[in-house]
């Protein structure tokens, strides 16, 4: 049995080396699991769409084995419908594409308040921790409802939540803690409602543990994704001066490079898993009930079937059906809320430093190989 | 050519509003989609139909 691709070798912007050999195939996991690999657009749509693959998995990073789970209340990323949807309806309406646009100043001004702070940064600086993950982070409290003097705070439970290098235990203790603050902030917002998303939640009929559950979520899922995309983004920007004058130039093109750029990176490639509810056919092959598949959305993305010149970045082109958020009932529910702050961030950060460049030779910038969601560790910068 | 679609498979993940926005909107509420023109045709309505996630859009 091969082992899951992980190897990015000397093409840190490429899909692992061997991803995309076989459309269907089986793998063995870092954990000692076996499970059904799947790298090819449209078994990965198939597979995603359909929900007798079913969500209600936990494990598969570290040493921890696949199982089937109850999901935790609010977890809907773990849950299969009925109660996914219900979960999901009661928050969409949160992220909708007209509401984005009404976030927009927002925004702006968060990205414009990071790019004042990276200024007043000692040179080299890291955009890492002076830019990509502050913006989301503090968009995420924005969104929630968290009150300005705990952003702080909840920005290093959040950071600390996601450098997953430490032990389980530390994990599951930033998680207890975060979970301790996000009891004791819905307490007093049933004492007095502001205006953010957990507020418009207290009546919703769900219970402290579905709302804690939500946030948490929220916060994960919200968080380091749109960071690494950021610094990632802006990593390869700067080895395509052409491409990144184009992000400069024109905001209808800073549109066109976010799912382009999300395209390309897939940050989030393997790490979803389903679980086979009964048996099921795919691509001609028998998938037995009980057996765990993960899809490969990087290799999708890379598909010559999805698009011409896959390999190559074009920031122009029109946006592809790509697979970088997911696919089906769970597509990542806060996508257009990611796509709003990249459109926002990386042409204000070109604009404001055209000088940008990288302080390190490229071999030394520390690439996240080990981690579930892909990008890099620091990302030192001169301009 | 008729735009059809299917408010109990949609996942409100916006991505037919963000392809077609004249075409799509979203429920304020649970995000859900909401047609605006069933007449409407061109290649955003297509990119919206192949973008759609749970394939609640359909054009007969």
């Amino acid at each position: 049995m091969r082992p899951l691709p992980t190897d990015r070798g000397t093409c840190p912007f490429d899909p692992p080396a061997g991803m995309a050999d076989e459309p269907l195939s089986r793998v063995r996991l870092a954990n000692g699991d076996d499970v059904w690999l799947v790298a090819r657009h449209d078994l990965v749509r198939q597979v995603l769409g359909d929900t007798r693959f079913s969500s209600e998995i936990d494990g598969g990073f570290r040493d921890v084995p696949l199982h089937a789970v109850r999901p935790e209340p609010g977890m809907f990323i773990q849950m299969d419908p009925p109660e996914h949807t219900r979960l999901r309806r009661l928050l969409a309406g949160r992220f909708t594409v007209q509401r984005m646009h009404r976030l927009r100043p927002r925004i702006e001004q968060i990205v414009a308040e990071r790019l004042d702070a990276l200024e007043r940064a000692p040179r080299p600086a890291d955009l890492v921790a002076e830019f990509a993950l502050p913006i989301p982070s503090l968009v995420i409290c924005e969104l929630l409802g968290v009150p300005y003097a705990e952003r702080a705070e909840f920005q290093r439970a959040g950071a600390h939540l996601m450098s997953l290098t430490g032990s389980l235990e530390e994990l599951e203790q930033s998680l207890m803690s975060l979970g301790g603050y996000l009891t004791e902030l819905i307490a007093r917002k049933r004492a007095e409602p502001g205006d953010g998303l957990l507020d418009d939640l207290l009546d919703s009929g769900l219970s402290d543990e579905e709302l804690i559950g939500i946030a948490v979520l929220l916060l994960i899922a919200g968080h380091e994704t749109t960071g690494n995309m950021l610094a990632l983004g802006t990593l390869l920007l700067l080895q395509h001066p052409a491409q990144l004058a184009l992000v400069r130039q024109s905001p209808e093109t800073a549109k066109t490079a976010v799912d382009e750029l999300l395209r390309y990176l897939s940050i989030v490639d393997v790490g979803m898993y389903r679980r086979a509810s009964t048996d099921l056919e795919l691509d001609g092959q028998v998938i037995r009930e009980d057996e765990f598949v993960t899809c490969s959305l990087a290799a999708a993305n890379r598909d010559p079937a999805l698009l011409e010149r896959p390999d190559e970045l074009d920031v122009t082109r029109p946006k592809a059906p790509h697979v970088a958020f997911g696919f089906g009932p769970h597509q990542c529910i806060g996508q257009n809320l990611a796509r709003l702050e990249m459109e926002i961030a990386y042409p204000a950060l070109f604009r404001r430093l055209p000088g940008l460049r990288l302080a390190v030779p490229l071999e030394k910038v520390p690439f996240k190989n080990d981690m579930a969601i892909y990008g890099v560790h620091r990302l030192e910068v001169e301009w | 050519m008729v735009i059809t679609v299917d408010r109990e498979r949609c996942a409100s993940s916006g991505q037919c509003a963000l392809a077609a926005p004249e075409v799509f909107t979203q429920d304020e509420e649970d995000g859900r989609v909401v047609l605006l023109d069933e007449n409407a045709t061109g290649p955003e309505v297509r990119r919206a139909i192949t973008g759609c996630p749970t394939q609640a859009i359909r054009s007969t």
